[in-house]
């Protein structure tokens, strides 16, 4: 190295002169290097160094081990305290000091351990990390439940010949033994919905028929039918044998029916709601007078204590339990904002005094009540008369089944009212749905003479722990006494 | 001379090698908590630097930190580190989504000839309390992470060294087109740190 000033030749520089200074001659062969080069020869090398600051003539033409040597042989000479003229600016020194890290890139070996640090899902499950990006500590405690995927389709589909297309009308009912009956002409018929086998229970007398009503028991065994002539008839499903007849407490035909334990409540079309205990000789143990035309709608809540009864008049009435077996009974609310016949009527299973009502063809809306109070809460427009309504047990879920235009099935969200899913299958409108008694399947029956179940309400395994919610931790605390 | 030393505090190669690469220890277990790369409650306050710090329980991660430590210790005492690099990426994605880069310069007269230079341990301890507290203040205008996230460690060397048996050589993992922020640095006389973070720019929030 010929250039070497004495001070310089104290310090040991990294990389060795020697490899240097054979990079410089070859760098003779650029012209400005070999300007350069000249002049370090004969000019001091601090001079040298600020000119090669200003010329960076190219990249291509530049050597970088070349000048990382004569940047760090520079900073050695201003920390060696025998050269302590400062040619260089702060400036200078920083840009230097730029040049020297951007040059350090091509010369420095990037390592990373083999052995990377275990990812977060490795040791913490996902709905953990999910949680810790959450920022809100109600995030924290609930873990984002997995949307449930609703078939869009029918899971299965059954003929269901001569089904009467008649609003008015219940035919349908699926028992807490998971057997469905269905009402088709003259004739009951029974499928057993965990094989599948289907079975006649009777066929009416033509002068009796139709049938109008069917309604499982709570028992699952026995079965209240409701004829056109205005009779309702007892069997009990499992010898397929005739308990009794109800004569006589109707003037027209029964086309609504629902039980409270051992009291069996008729809806007629003479606009009458009669209790009848059929444990009873007299079984006739009470009347709800309030409907003028007839009653097509007729639901006990779950407690037992309401009756919610729907009509053609556009009427629906709220009951007590503890008046139903006087002989003038008064409703405890009457509801008339609906403008066409109530047929659909589901106590909210998760809410008490919750009752959804929805409308028939001029009216079209579903409407949810507080039966305690009376007042209406919500009232949303589906643009399609309202046959029936299911709530999910397990999610907070309605479901409506509908007529023209579409006769399909919508799912809301309870209580935003955003429609989850629309399930079209049926051809006409959807007179009757019928809920499996683990609340996962529904069944209806339309007007296209087909019942069609649909998988809506989610699977029983992940219904599970969505059930074991219900409690509030500190319901007992909020109790108003 | 021997009356200097009693009143001022000496810097040793060896010594200020253990504080730079404590210094990086606490560094990555702040960055790791701050950035929620791995969850908050896998966490443990400790006081450090007259600041709370949070150390990561975790066995796999504390592993990982010491192991890197000591392989940092070891090149900061050779005066062979010039950089390392903690790398933030998705998890899903391999995306590099922050950069925190510490820089290091060494004398190399002290690697060379062994002298020992002078600065109160006070004095650097407050230097790098500042850094600490602009690492826990940056959430305040990193993106968020959104996503679950990874990181990986870079070590710049020289290009002498020998990539020890544990180690492999990587690539830059470099941000495309990045933001970013110098925080401040700190300075042992022997190793001078400057901390900067560079991060993914998103333009969309413009």
């Amino acid at each position: 190295m010929e250039a070497e000033t004495p001070s310089e030749g104290l310090i040991t520089p990294s990389p060795s002169p020697s490899s240097s200074s054979s990079s410089i001659k070859r760098r003779c062969l650029c012209p400005v290097q070999k300007t350069l080069f000249r002049r370090k020869t004969s000019r001091e090398n601090v001079i040298f160094k600020t000119l090669l600051d200003r010329f960076i003539p190219n990249r291509s033409a530049m050597d970088f081990d070349y000048a990382h040597y004569m940047l760090t042989e520079g900073r050695k000479v201003e920390e060696n305290p025998k050269s302590t003229e400062t040619y260089t600016s702060p400036s200078k020194q920083a840009y230097r000091k730029v040049l020297a890290e951007t040059f350090n890139m091509n010369r420095s070996r990037i390592l990373a351990f083999k052995n990377k640090a275990p990812t977060p899902v490795d040791l913490f499950p996902t709905g953990y990390l999910s949680a810790d990006t959450a920022t809100t500590t109600s995030d924290l405690q609930k873990p984002v439940k997995p949307r449930r995927s609703i078939p869009q389709s029918s899971e299965r589909t059954l003929d269901a010949p001569d089904i009467l297309d008649d609003f008015y009308l219940n035919l349908l009912d699926w028992g807490s033994s998971n057997v469905l009956s269905i009402a088709l002409g003259n004739t009951i018929y029974l499928w057993d919905a965990s094989n599948g086998a289907a079975s006649e229970l009777v066929t009416i007398d033509d002068e009796d028929g139709p049938v109008t009503s069917v309604r499982w028991a709570p028992d699952g065994r026995h079965i209240a039918v409701g004829l056109n002539n205005s009779d309702v008839q007892l069997w009990d499903s499992t010898s397929e044998r005739k308990l009794r007849t109800l004569k006589g407490i109707h003037q027209m035909r029964v086309g609504s029916l629902d039980w409270n334990n051992h009291i069996l409540t008729t809806g007629g079309m003479d606009g009458q709601i009669n209790n009848n205990d059929v444990r009873v000789r007299s079984h006739l143990i009470g009347t709800y007078r309030g409907h003028h035309q007839e009653v097509c709608g007729l639901k006990w809540s779950d407690s037992g204590q309401q009756l919610a009864s729907g009509g053609n008049d556009n009427l629906v009435h709220i009951w007590d339990r503890s008046s139903c077996n006087s002989q003038t009974a008064q409703w405890l609310h009457r509801l008339e904002n609906h403008t066409a016949a109530v047929k659909a009527l589901a106590w909210c299973p998760f809410q008490a005094n919750l009752l959804a009502s929805g409308g028939g063809g001029g009216d079209q809306c579903v409407k949810f009540w507080n039966t305690h109070t009376g007042a209406l809460l919500n009232s949303i427009d589906t643009g399609s008369q309202v046959c029936a309504l299911l709530w999910n047990k397990n999610e907070r879920e309605l479901l409506s089944a509908h007529g023209f235009s579409q006769n399909q099935l919508t799912l809301w969200k309870y209580p935003a009212m955003s429609k989850l899913a629309k399930l079209r299958g049926h051809t006409s409108r959807v007179l009757f749905m019928a809920q499996s008694p683990d609340g996962c399947t529904v069944a209806s029956a339309a007007g296209d003479e087909t019942l069609r179940f649909w998988n809506v309400f989610g699977t029983p395994a992940t219904t599970k722990p969505a059930q074991k919610k219900t409690p509030e931790p500190f319901a007992h605390f909020s109790r108003i006494r | 001379m021997a009356s200097r030393t009693a009143t001022k505090d000496i810097i040793t190669l060896r010594g200020s090698a253990a504080i730079v690469s404590e210094f990086f220890g606490y560094a990555a277990n702040s960055i790791l908590y701050n950035r929620g790369v791995y969850p908050e409650e896998s966490f443990a306050k400790v006081k450090k630097y007259g600041l709370p710090m949070l150390l990561t329980q975790d066995e796999g991660v504390k592993g990982f930190i010491s192991n890197l430590n000591s392989q940092l210790s070891e090149w900061l005492e050779a005066g062979k580190l010039q950089r390392v690099v903690l790398v933030i990426m998705s998890k899903a994605t391999g995306e590099v989504l922050e950069r925190w880069n510490f820089s290091i310069e060494t004398d190399n007269e002290v690697v060379e000839k062994g002298v020992s230079r002078e600065k109160s341990d006070k004095e650097i301890m407050r230097e790098i309390q500042a850094i600490m507290r602009q690492i826990a203040s940056s959430i305040t205008y990193l993106p968020c992470l959104d996503e679950p996230c990874v990181f990986d460690v870079l070590a710049y060397t020289d290009k002498d060294v020998a990539v020890p048996f544990t180690w492999i050589e990587s690539d830059p993992k470099l941000i495309a087109n990045p933001q970013m922020v110098k925080l401040h640095s700190f300075d042992t006389k022997i190793h001078k740190v400057d901390t900067l973070v560079s991060y993914k720019y998103d333009d969309e929030d413009e």
